[in-house]
């Protein structure tokens, strides 16, 4: 892959991971155990998909410079294919609407099911928790896109990983059954976590250019702050080692192939129109 | 001051158009009837959330989601300022909610109808909202002051509501036949309804004539009903849209549009509970109340802990 289609690639990971969790946490709202959780938790779905949209934003105009027969090349599905064939340009809508599941690029954890709170809570702190130290870290990138998206998402994360932390240890450390619930959430997800800091071509080549970050070194911190969270809240790391693979390479788990079902359907139904 | 004296002074403070506060000396209907008609309004609001809440994930592009989780998200804003200004009067939120799953609470019936496409987040933007304004303008103004300032914040959100409601059937108006078509049949599906969110007509309103003598109510049911008429047929004249009414007809004498009979035996049935969703409505609030039950607990049982630590600490 070229310096353009890596960047890209990188780009519509970064906005497939945000409009996955924030299609799972907005399947909360209405549904919340507290209205006032129901209301955090909306925003935070908010938050996840304003980056998503930025994200999928800038990725368009990539997609839009690059030649017609690199364009070809990029997306199997057939919808986009008739699109680059008539010469159109794509939007961010056309980027999540119309791509099937083997084009998206998000991390497995991400597209687990909502469960229960507990689950829900552990899917966010894991990523909160990444999300924290990575856009600190992308702030810096070379690319004016990514780090003004980095700086304004690194606010939003902020809050994000308070709440998802309070809450770990509320539940952790709070009654017998949230304490089983939250362990039991926390053993199951664990092996969802490694594929954070799987560091592929795109993130080799993307760090060198200065574009990207740095996994490894955020693979530590975000140990570090598990641990120091865990601790308080009672919650014991999980032993297991075996780490689940291939959102960053289009390989999901069977959860991707609904989520896009139910998100892009009307697209679907009804292909082409202004909505 | 003697009861009779009490009474007096509430008289004298809602003849001169000020407001009641919660520390006031109130008449036991007054509190009842607002405790009613306020906890309804927030009911109404949580159990609205959940008609629209089915087309978040299904919108048809990123942008109409954002403004549907943030109007979904206002309403739970709105359900919480409401249990608040309710809560002034005595009666706590679980305590509501429990009237509510009982069955013994209403909620507005117009929830209990479905949504079937996505012109329908139009049509209640457009439709839903725009009769909740016509309601709920003149009671920024009640007499009960947390619930006349809780309506005045409501008001402001829910006319943004309406206008991105009316945006959504202009736009499916515009578009393609299909998409006036998914317009046109959301449009005959929720205006008889919203009709009838205006309550029974004055004759057969129980409640009507003492609540506007205590400003809880300033206009009728017929009136605010007849207001909605006028408005909305020119509206669906910019729409393009054909209003569902055969017999709606302007009347040059009253200065108003006559309209058809409203169907008011399936407005009582759907009060009854004979809705297409009554029972799917209740029973999705019912289970979040029930399933978020060991969350409140581990968020009680872990403040207490922190509590207990804490004063442990200054003790030692």
């Amino acid at each position: 892959m070229n310096n353009q289609k890596l960047l890209l690639d990188y780009t519509l990971r970064l906005a497939d991971d945000a409009l996955i969790i924030g299609h799972r946490i907005s399947e909360w709202c209405g549904h919340g155990p507290i209205l006032e959780q129901d209301i955090a938790l909306t925003n935070t779905a908010l938050d996840h998909l304003g980056r998503a949209r930025s994200l999928y934003q800038y990725a368009a105009e990539q997609f839009n410079q690059l030649p017609v027969e690199e364009k070809k090349s990029i997306f199997t599905s057939v919808a986009i294919q008739n699109m680059v064939q008539a010469g159109a340009s794509l939007d961010e809508d056309d980027l999540a609407y119309l791509r099937d599941g083997w084009d998206f690029k998000n991390l497995l954890l991400l597209e687990q099911p909502n469960i229960d709170w507990a689950f829900t809570i552990a899917r966010s702190f894991f990523y909160d928790v990444f999300n924290y130290f990575f856009f600190d870290q992308l702030k810096a990138s070379n690319d004016a896109s990514l780090s003004a998206v980095a700086e304004k998402s690194l606010k939003e994360v902020t809050y994000h990983l308070r709440w998802s932390s309070e809450w770990v240890v509320r539940l952790g450390d709070g009654t017998d059954e949230s304490h089983k619930r939250m362990q039991h959430a926390v053993n199951e997800l664990w092996s969802y976590t490694g594929e954070m800091f799987t560091i592929n071509g795109t993130d080799k080549a993307m760090q060198q250019e200065g574009v990207g970050v740095n996994l490894e070194g955020i693979k530590q911190m975000w140990t570090e702050h598990i641990k120091v969270v865990f601790e308080d809240a009672t919650i014991t790391i999980p032993a297991g080692t075996w780490m689940q693979q291939g959102g960053k390479e289009g390989r999901h788990s069977e959860n991707l192939g609904y989520i896009l079902a139910e998100l892009q359907f009307m697209q679907r139904a009804y292909p082409g129109m202004e909505w | 001051m003697t009861v009779h004296s009490f009474q007096e002074h509430f008289d004298s403070l809602i003849d001169r158009e000020l407001t009641i506060e919660p520390r006031d000396w109130m008449p036991d209907d007054y509190r009842k009837t607002l405790i009613r008609q306020i906890s309804q309004h927030a009911h109404s609001e949580i159990v609205g959330m959940l008609p629209e809440g089915n087309w978040i994930t299904r919108a048809p592009s990123l942008r109409r989601k954002a403004v549907l989780l943030a109007k979904i998200q206002d309403e739970a804003g709105h359900g919480l300022y409401l249990y608040s200004a309710a809560e002034t009067l005595g009666v706590t939120r679980d305590e509501l909610y429990d009237q509510l799953h009982s069955g013994k609470a209403k909620y507005s019936s117009i929830f209990n109808y479905p949504t079937l496409t996505w012109a329908d987040m139009g049509a209640i933007g457009w439709l839903v909202d725009g009769a909740a304004i016509m309601n709920q303008v003149p009671l920024c103004r009640t007499s009960y002051g947390p619930y006349a300032r809780a309506m005045v914040r409501v008001c402001k959100e829910e006319s943004f509501h309406q206008r991105q409601g009316f945006e959504i059937m202009l736009t499916l108006s515009k578009g393609t036949e299909v998409q006036k078509k998914m317009a046109q049949d959301s449009f005959n599906r929720w205006w008889w309804p919203s009709l009838m969110m205006f309550g029974p007509p004055d004759a057969e309103s129980p409640h009507t004539e003492q609540s506007v003598r205590w400003r809880i109510k300033r206009l009728t049911n017929d009136e605010l009903r007849q207001k909605f008429i006028d408005v909305t047929v020119e509206q669906a004249k910019v729409l393009g849209l054909e209003m569902p009414d055969k017999d709606l007809v302007w009347n040059e004498a009253r200065g108003h549009y006559d309209s058809g009979a409203i169907n008011w035996d399936e407005f009582w049935n759907v009060v009854k509970g004979n809705g297409p969703c009554n029972k799917q409505r209740l029973e999705t609030r019912k289970k979040a109340w029930e399933e978020g039950k060991w969350v409140r607990d581990a968020a009680m049982a872990n403040a207490e802990k922190r509590k207990a630590k804490k004063e442990a600490a200054k003790a030692a």
